[in-house]
């Protein structure tokens, strides 16, 4: 269990305690105000070189990881290398080895096969890597700044503050997560943070979209969707991931858009105050109404601009890595 | 004129096992027990505290030649047989271009005649092994090929494998079969189950396994064809084909040492060494394989030996092959599975050389292809193919000092008990105190 991210990799969320967590909630606070000077930067890792590797195509995680990069004054270098190693002729290992070669302290890396992170991270023990994505494994980021949206969203309701409550408001929170869980790096990931600190998890999906062994998950698969919307506080909706090949383990979009949709009559048996997110990019009416996605109960957009304090954060702490006021 | 003289070991015949020693005179077995009269030269080997008996057979050997010579030699997979303590190997047909012809076939038995040990040939069941027309099984059984499989993947289509079964009956050689229904394993890397999902990675069901035996097991049934299970790993697989030879089936079955050794949770870290179809599987099957040697249900331990270049188990796990080495390591962990002290050596002989040399048709000699005799009774008058096994050494597994070309053992750092001292093969000593003489 993995109780500071400090001068870590970060790869997974399956093994990061609550403290843990709550370390990058907090860091990420204070970047939020960062976010929102005019001159949007700090130096707090300036001089350090920070390496994104993403070997899957991705446009928003890549932009906020460079932009959280940039922001902390890192130099970024950016490598597109959207095809399989396979292909490309060359090995993970000697890619990442041409990149460290150039000096570098971080690694950002996005890949296709589940545990290509964690192999490079021990190729290169003496760097931090940082798994934007691997596979169907973990989403690490996307399940913290999940979280954040979260506390972020509960505290602003309350007039409180997010850092002070630490992991308070998730006690009990009621999270729903809908759709293709089976495929999910992000559901890994958002479970992992919800249940680590302390929410409860339902899950509904067609069965062919759960995991196998989804009993052995921390959470409960629910009997009837629409009974579920009524007790939740939360709804996370999945992208239906068709370049996974999960079009054939349903019959149609259409099917499963009237079964397992977010549609505008499903949302409305929502508490008035449920919390809807998704963590892009949407499949607009397949996994979610349009109108669902322009109700003020929807904090998408949120989520993505969250993304770039968690990013800033996180590489923060692995790469500066020493306990030392955040943000002088 | 050659003479050896093992003294004083444990020597295991069929059924028992006494201390004594084996006079080996130009090239065969010339007595047993105590022997006083040696004559002058005679090479020595001290087998005190060991267990003397018929050198190991192999029943599924990936030797890589030819087409992947990088990977692993026909020469290089013959040395570290050697010093696993086997004297025949059984290559598997699944190289580049695969064993399907009687040229090819005839390439590799001459090649492996050039090495310390036999070399059977398994030939593949359908051209190419692309599972859609019989290769020449007549012809390469004139040769003296006694197994086929279109190993690395099973035979798929069961039309196709009833007619194998119906045209390798008269021929009175066996079809060898890995069990997966490929639909089902669904491109999967690792076993299906807790581990895969929680490492996001694609699940290889046990059932892609169990189906494909008993589909098979029908077929035998139908046919009357004879089907050796190559690798079985699960506790149900097992079950199926046990109850099935005791009906009298013409069925028969191995087991591989990372089966009956390692469990799925060595890919939780996603290391490719760990990638072998059929994957590693949960802990109670591991047990399961382990209680069936010990109770003597298994017919023969098979090492399943895959060796890939290093480039290529470096790749990401769902990108890697499957595959790991075995031959170095085989005997060990067999000797640990049956309890290591307490290990039935008769059990030890009958699972690494008695039941897969009668599987491989190995325990006469055949002149055509060059073969002596494996798995004997270690009876005065049988060609030498022997093995001694240290059952006290204790040794820690380096994959940096393994024999083979390849180095993709799971088995780097594993403290091990029990190590071959000496092989005999083909009445020659070719490994002595533990190292190629």
């Amino acid at each position: 269990m993995i109780q500071t991210i400090r001068g870590q990799n970060l790869l997974s969320l399956d093994n990061v305690s609550r403290e843990a967590i709550v370390e990058v909630l907090d860091t990420a606070e204070s970047f939020v105000e960062v976010n929102r000077r005019s001159i949007k930067k700090v130096p707090a890792l300036k001089g350090r070189v920070v390496a994104s590797l993403f070997f899957e195509e991705s446009t928003r995680t890549r932009l906020s990881f460079e932009t959280a990069a940039k922001r902390l004054s890192a130099d970024v270098l950016s490598l597109a290398v959207a095809s399989s190693s396979v292909k490309k002729g060359e090995s993970l290992r000697d890619t990442i080895a041409t990149i460290d070669a150039l000096g570098i302290d971080a690694v950002v890396m996005r890949h296709q096969s589940s545990g290509a992170a964690l192999q490079v991270s021990r190729y290169v023990p003496h760097v931090h890597v940082i798994n934007a994505g691997d596979g169907l494994h973990q989403h690490p980021t996307q399940g913290l700044l999940d979280a954040f949206t979260i506390r972020q969203v509960l505290a602003e309701r309350m007039g409180a503050s997010g850092v002070e409550s630490g992991s308070e408001l998730f006690h009990g929170l009621r999270i729903l997560i809908v759709g293709d869980i089976r495929h999910s790096r992000v559901a890994r990931s958002d479970i992992a943070a919800y249940v680590t600190l302390g929410a409860q998890v339902r899950v509904a999906a067609p069965g062919t979209l759960l995991p196998t062994d989804i009993e052995n998950w921390p959470v409960t698969v629910v009997d009837s969707f629409d009974e579920a919307l009524e007790w939740a506080d939360v709804v996370g909706l999945l992208r239906l991931q068709r370049e996974r090949g999960s079009g054939s383990f349903v019959p149609s979009l259409g099917e499963f858009t009237q079964t397992f949709g977010l549609t505008v009559e499903r949302a409305k048996k929502l508490r008035p105050s449920a919390i809807i997110m998704h963590p892009g990019p949407m499949n607009r009416g397949v996994e979610i109404d349009s109108r669902v996605a322009d109700l003020p109960e929807a904090v998408i957009e949120r989520q993505v601009a969250n993304g770039v304090p968690i990013r800033m954060a996180v590489l923060y702490l692995t790469v500066a890595g020493s306990k030392e006021e955040v943000v002088s | 004129m050659s003479s050896i003289i093992l003294r004083g070991g444990l020597v295991v015949g069929e059924l028992s096992a006494e201390v004594g020693d084996v006079l080996i005179v130009d090239g065969r077995i010339a007595a047993v027990g105590v022997v006083a009269d040696v004559p002058v030269k005679s090479v020595e080997v001290d087998a005190s505290g060991c267990w003397v008996g018929p050198g190991f057979v192999d029943l599924h050997t990936h030797l890589r030649e030819p087409g992947r010579e990088e990977a692993e030699t026909i020469e290089s997979g013959a040395a570290a047989g050697a010093l696993g303590g086997f004297t025949a190997l059984v290559a598997m047909p699944n190289t580049e271009p695969a064993l399907d012809s009687v040229a090819l076939v005839s390439y590799v038995l001459d090649r492996g005649a050039r090495t310390p040990l036999d070399i059977a040939v398994a030939g593949a069941i359908t051209r190419g092994r692309r599972g859609e027309m019989l290769a020449p099984l007549a012809e390469m059984a004139e040769l003296g090929v006694r197994l086929f499989t279109d190993d690395g993947m099973g035979v798929q289509d069961p039309s196709l494998m009833r007619r194998a079964l119906t045209y390798a009956k008269p021929l009175g050689v066996r079809l060898a079969q890995h069990c997966e229904d490929e639909l089902l394993a669904g491109g999967g890397s690792m076993n299906e189950g807790a581990v895969s999902s929680r490492l996001g990675l694609v699940g290889r069901p046990a059932l892609a396994e169990e189906l494909m035996v008993l589909r098979d097991i029908e077929l035998v049934r139908l046919t009357g064809g004879a089907v050796h299970f190559l690798h079985l790993s699960t506790k149900r697989s097992l079950e199926m084909v046990v109850s099935a030879r005791n009906e009298g089936l013409p069925v028969t079955f191995e087991v591989a040492p990372h089966h009956f050794t390692l469990d799925e949770t060595a890919c939780g870290q996603f290391d490719p060494l760990f990638k072998v179809h059929p994957p590693l599987r949960p802990r109670r099957d591991v047990n399961a394989l382990r209680e069936a040697m010990r109770s003597g249900q298994v017919d023969a331990v098979a090492t399943d030996h895959a060796p890939h270049a290093p480039e290529l188990k470096d790749l990401p796990f769902d990108e890697a092959p499957a595959g790991m080495l075995g031959l170095e390591h085989a005997a060990s962990l067999t000797f640990e599975a049956l309890g290591s002290e307490d290990a039935s050596p008769l059990r030890f002989f009958a699972l690494l050389s008695r039941g897969p040399a009668r599987i491989a048709q190995l325990r006469n000699s055949d002149l055509r292809i060059r073969h002596s005799g494996h798995g004997g009774a270690l009876a005065a008058g049988e060609d030498a193919n022997l093995v001694v096994f240290d059952t006290e050494t204790r040794w820690t597994a380096r994959s940096g000092e393994l024999h083979s070309r390849a180095t993709n053992s799971p088995y780097d750092g594993r403290e091990l008990v029990g190590k071959v001292r000496a092989t005999i093969a083909k009445g020659r000593l070719v490994v002595n105190e533990g190292v190629l003489v």
